[in-house]
């Protein structure tokens, strides 16, 4: 104790050192690892051995830009729409639930106790060509009669959407509960109508749950590949389906590293763009 | 200690019967766990008490009134006094051995003894070239005499050093005759260009079983592959991913959508119809017309899977009598000689299925798909993308 009292510098490094001793063998050492693997050449019989091979992520760009505009395209559409059915959702809770507060915030997570694969998997049931929802679908001719919704794009968001809902409406609950009253009151008392106290006092303030949702959304959600395996078809498949085939299947470490590596330089830049655009401060609120 | 408390039992034995009281024959056995079990005989001591076995789905009998349990393994276990951990988890060759060879390529254990791969993939030569397999005790299997000629001597393992054979099996076509519309499905154009079954077709993605028949609906020869035959075959399968035509390339999980009526038509397996749903009556297996490929599953012992208890169970699985309850239970073709004249006794109906005991007119409508094929490297990654990945 008398160190830390004599060397004061030292005890944020101190209590800072359990976190950065968890990133750095846990997020670098790995990191690190995947990077040299990215660079390797070589087939799996024979063995992988480092040669800076950087046509692996030329390798990665060409031959997988649809899979990677797509994952980045279903992962945004995912996320506006969490934002659109998770906004108005917990504003009602955190507004006017009173003492029922805990108990919907819990029925939010409530599905969440089951596990990622089952709850996908329920959705194969819930959309499958002989269910109710495709058969109601088809008799008020929304469907044709031989149209399907298991299997389509149209699934493997939804999937996506459901999957993610909480990722968006927790942080959202958290910034709009924390919203004092008496400045919506005040923007009435100042003559402003409820819209526009909303769109001048409640959307402002609630903007740092907005930026947090979208990201604990958008960025694993361009990773994931459950859903398009589950809920779609190969016309679906998404980044996380090619990186999980070639790790797992193909047994292709480089190609797999190099496309890893893509898809986070991809969501880093969308990520500065996006910081850019909302300004930082609202990314810590 | 084994071996201390046996010595121990027999000199108590030669005592004569009145000095083994039941006190001391606990003492003499108790104390030392998991090998207490097997003091009793010099054959049975090696073996684990528990064979951890990997297999497929639907490919073991079944007693028909309670699903779970299996007659052959309850014979097993009650022959040798080891329990059998069987556990279904392959569902594809690819994957299946993407998930084990993390800790094999490492030289560690994957917590079996025992797991099934086909040989129409590149994967039992690899497990073979890589030594990531036990060799066999083939003292302990003296049955292994009761192989067909055709199965002695197979191209990755040709002396039978690392693996026998568990069942083998034909591709076909099976339609659910609700979600078809009333149509069997018996050709790969049906299957592929039919816009009828638009989006409800999945395909294998074991190379060698989508690939053959679709080859020989071309005029091709799966069994000897060439770039163009390749090709031709390949390009086929595209522009139907590409038109929306198939739904998904699969392993054993066809059977759920099938099933469900998802899918109308599915590339499948010919035991899986046969047996497992057979319950379902809209379900109809057929060979392709212009016909299909054959396949064998092999047993391999992983690293550190336990070499006596496994051989032993390939031992008793190469017995006629065995091999005909599962053959017949799982729907599938043994690779062991005078099953057919077993099955005649236990099932006579299943002993006239030819897909089980496949005649001269299905023999000669299947091949072996080229082994050479599967190890090309272009072929590998070009399939690897038309999966979707």
């Amino acid at each position: 104790m008398t160190v830390i009292h004599r060397h004061r510098w030292l005890a944020p490094l101190l209590l800072l050192a359990p976190g950065l001793a968890w990133l750095a063998i846990f997020f670098l050492v790995p990191l690190g690892f995947l990077a040299y693997q990215s660079l390797q050449s070589g087939t799996f019989e024979q063995g992988y051995t480092f040669t800076w091979e950087f046509s692996n992520y030329r390798d990665a760009i060409t031959g997988y830009d649809e899979q990677l505009v797509r994952s980045f395209f279903y992962a945004g559409i995912a996320t506006v729409a969490t934002l659109l059915i998770s906004y108005p959702l917990v504003y009602w809770i955190a507004f006017h639930g009173g003492r029922w507060k805990n108990m919907l915030l819990l029925l939010i997570v409530a599905p969440f106790f089951v596990t990622y694969l089952i709850r996908t998997l329920a959705w194969q049931n819930i959309l499958a060509d002989e269910g109710p929802v495709v058969g109601f679908l088809r008799d008020v001719h929304v469907l044709s009669a031989d149209g399907r919704l298991l299997a389509t794009t149209f699934a493997v968001v939804s999937g996506i959407t459901y999957n993610f809902l909480p990722f968006m409406a927790l942080p959202l609950y958290v910034s709009l509960e924390q919203i004092d009253a008496r400045l919506l009151e005040a923007a009435q008392d100042l003559y402003a109508s409820k819209t526009k106290a909303f769109l001048r006092v409640t959307l402002p303030l609630s903007a740092p749950g907005i930026v947090a949702g979208t990201l604990l959304t958008f960025i694993p959600a361009a990773g994931d590949f459950i859903n398009a395996q589950l809920l779609g078809t190969p016309n679906q498949y998404m980044i996380g389906n090619v990186i999980q085939s070639k790790f797992l299947e193909l047994i292709d470490y480089p190609a797999a590293a190099a496309l890893s590596f893509v898809l986070m330089a991809l969501i880093m830049v969308a990520l500065l763009v996006y910081a850019r655009v909302v300004g930082t401060e609202k990314l810590t609120g | 200690m084994t071996d201390l408390t046996r010595l121990e039992l027999l000199r108590r034995a030669a005592l004569g019967g009145a000095a083994l009281s039941i006190p001391g024959l606990l003492a003499a056995c108790g104390g030392d766990g998991e090998e207490s079990a097997g003091t009793t005989t010099g054959a049975s001591a090696a073996l684990a008490s528990t064979l951890r076995f990997s297999n497929w789905q639907l490919y073991i009998d079944r007693d028909p009134k309670n699903k779970k349990r299996s007659p052959s393994l309850e014979q097993f276990t009650a022959k040798t006094g080891t329990k059998v951990d069987y556990v279904e988890d392959v569902n594809d060759n690819a994957t299946y051995f993407g998930k084990i060879q993390g800790p094999l390529s490492q030289g560690r254990g994957i917590d079996r003894d025992l797991i099934v791969m086909t040989d129409n993939s590149r994967f039992p030569g690899l497990l073979v070239s890589k030594e990531w397999v036990e060799k066999l005790d083939k003292e302990r299997i003296p049955n292994m005499a009761n192989l067909i000629d055709a199965q002695k001597s197979p191209p990755f393992d040709p002396d039978r050093n690392y693996s026998v054979p568990w069942l083998s099996g034909i591709t076909g076509i099976a339609t659910n005759m609700k979600a078809s519309g009333g149509a069997v499905v018996t050709t790969m154009q049906q299957l592929l260009e039919d816009p009828k079954l638009k989006g409800k077709v999945t395909l294998l993605t074991e190379v060698a079983d989508t690939m053959s028949p679709i080859m020989l609906e071309n005029g091709d020869d799966p069994s000897n592959v060439t770039d163009e035959s390749w090709n031709k075959a390949y390009d086929r399968i595209q522009k139907a991913v590409d038109g929306g035509q198939i739904r998904r390339f699969t392993g054993n999980d066809y059977v759920a959508d099938l099933e469900r009526g998802n899918i109308a038509a599915a590339l499948s397996w010919s035991g899986d119809v046969a047996t497992g749903l057979a319950a379902n009556k809209a379900l109809r297996w057929n060979l392709p017309k212009q016909g299909s490929d054959i396949w064998t599953d092999n047993m391999f012992i992983p690293l550190e899977g336990s070499v006596p208890t496994a051989s032993e169970y390939m031992n008793f699985v190469l017995d006629p009598k065995v091999a005909a309850m599962i053959a017949v239970g799982a729907g599938y073709i043994s690779a062991v000689k005078g099953v057919k004249e077993e099955a005649v006794k236990l099932d006579p109906e299943s002993a006239n299925n030819p897909l089980i005991f496949p005649d001269d007119e299905i023999l000669s409508n299947v091949v072996q798909f080229d082994s050479a094929a599967l190890n090309n490297q272009t072929y590998i990654e070009q399939w690897q993308q038309l999966l979707g990945a």
